[in-house]
């Protein structure tokens, strides 16, 4: 769906783009194949680096961890569940909703899905070769101690 | 020759992590088989949308004016910049990684700090599509309170970032002007 939704945006733009101005367009051709040979190396870390993590912990031990009567500590191992995780959100709410009917708190579910969408673990590796290693782990700091305080305040009001 | 030695250093992290792979299917095929099992379809998923974005990447450079974006996302673009970063994040594309390159690109391109991070955190956190499964599993409540809790916090980053990166901005100055994503 996403994937039919941006290869219809690229050709769109490319039709357009050839139209309007060839060299310009060949120009920007050239451009992108080097940044594929720039994305490439960080696409094959992050794909191993997803299956070592989630296949090596399996869902269970997860839901162990963060199920009714953690508290506040259910919380935050919810919170690094999440920053280390990554689920399609096709998956995880239909997760979280089991979570959370299994007698999980809102806060501990609002927490993972907080870290699960804004901080990536295995991206890291990626994001600090676009950005900066500095920019990067600053991010996901921030977004983490946000994350934690979205899960208290929801929890309170909600 | 220099330039193949740098290609060649580039994909040594990834070199590294098949000899992982490698290690784990000799030392336990059960487990290595599963791990590869879940790289590979992760892979392929990656492997469908990187080159789109490739390609959308080199027409923005070629297309998009440094100074539209200095202006409608530069240092003198206020609110607006703000709304514009939101306006771009919560559109239906694709996944976080995706949005690297872009906000590199942005940086490049002269936009202020503080609206890239804004444009990652609604695009990691608060798509429109993401949201209307979040409501049908979670419900409005839920779902409602999340999203604005979470843009108060992705703005706030914002402003802490570019605060910490407001005397060294690596960020804008670490890659060679040459280079491209």
């Amino acid at each position: 769906m996403t994937t039919a939704i941006i290869y219809s945006a690229v050709l769109v733009s490319l039709a357009w783009s050839f139209a309007k101005d060839r060299t310009k367009t060949r120009q920007a051709l050239a451009t992108s194949a080097k940044s594929l040979v720039n994305l490439a190396p960080g696409v094959l870390i992050v794909a191993g680096l997803v299956g070592l993590v989630i296949g090596l912990i399996p869902g269970e031990v997860i839901s162990a961890h963060i199920g009714p009567g953690t508290g506040f500590a259910g919380t935050v191992i919810a919170a690094f569940a999440g920053a280390v995780a990554l689920l399609p959100s096709l998956i995880a709410f239909p997760l979280a909703a089991s979570l959370l009917r299994a007698g999980a708190s809102v806060g501990t579910i609002a927490a993972f899905i907080t870290t699960l969408t804004m901080v990536g673990f295995v991206t890291t590796p990626f994001e600090a070769k676009q950005l900066g290693l500095r920019f990067t782990l600053w991010r996901n700091a921030l977004s983490f101690c946000f994350a934690l305080i979205i899960a208290l305040v929801m929890g309170v009001i909600l | 020759m220099k330039e193949q030695k740098s290609v060649v250093r580039q994909f040594m992290p990834a070199v590294l992590m098949a000899a992982i792979y490698i290690a784990l299917l000799a030392f336990s095929p059960v487990a290595g088989k599963q791990v590869l099992s879940v790289s590979m379809s992760y892979f392929k998923e990656m492997v469908l949308i990187v080159p789109a974005v490739a390609v959308l990447m080199g027409l923005f450079d070629v297309w998009v004016p440094k100074h539209l974006i200095e202006k409608y996302l530069g240092s003198g673009s206020g609110i607006k910049g703000i709304v514009l970063a939101i306006v771009f994040g919560t559109a239906p594309t694709g996944p976080l990684y995706v949005a690297f390159p872009i906000a590199a690109g942005l940086i490049k391109k002269g936009a202020r700090l503080s609206n890239v991070v804004i444009f990652l955190g609604t695009w990691a956190a608060l798509k429109i599509p993401q949201i209307a499964v979040e409501i049908r599993f979670l419900g409005l409540g839920f779902s409602v309170a999340r999203f604005a809790l979470t843009l108060v916090a992705v703005i706030l980053t914002g402003f802490i970032l570019e605060h910490v990166f407001a005397s060294a901005p690596e960020v804008n100055r670490r890659r060679d002007p040459n280079e491209i994503v």
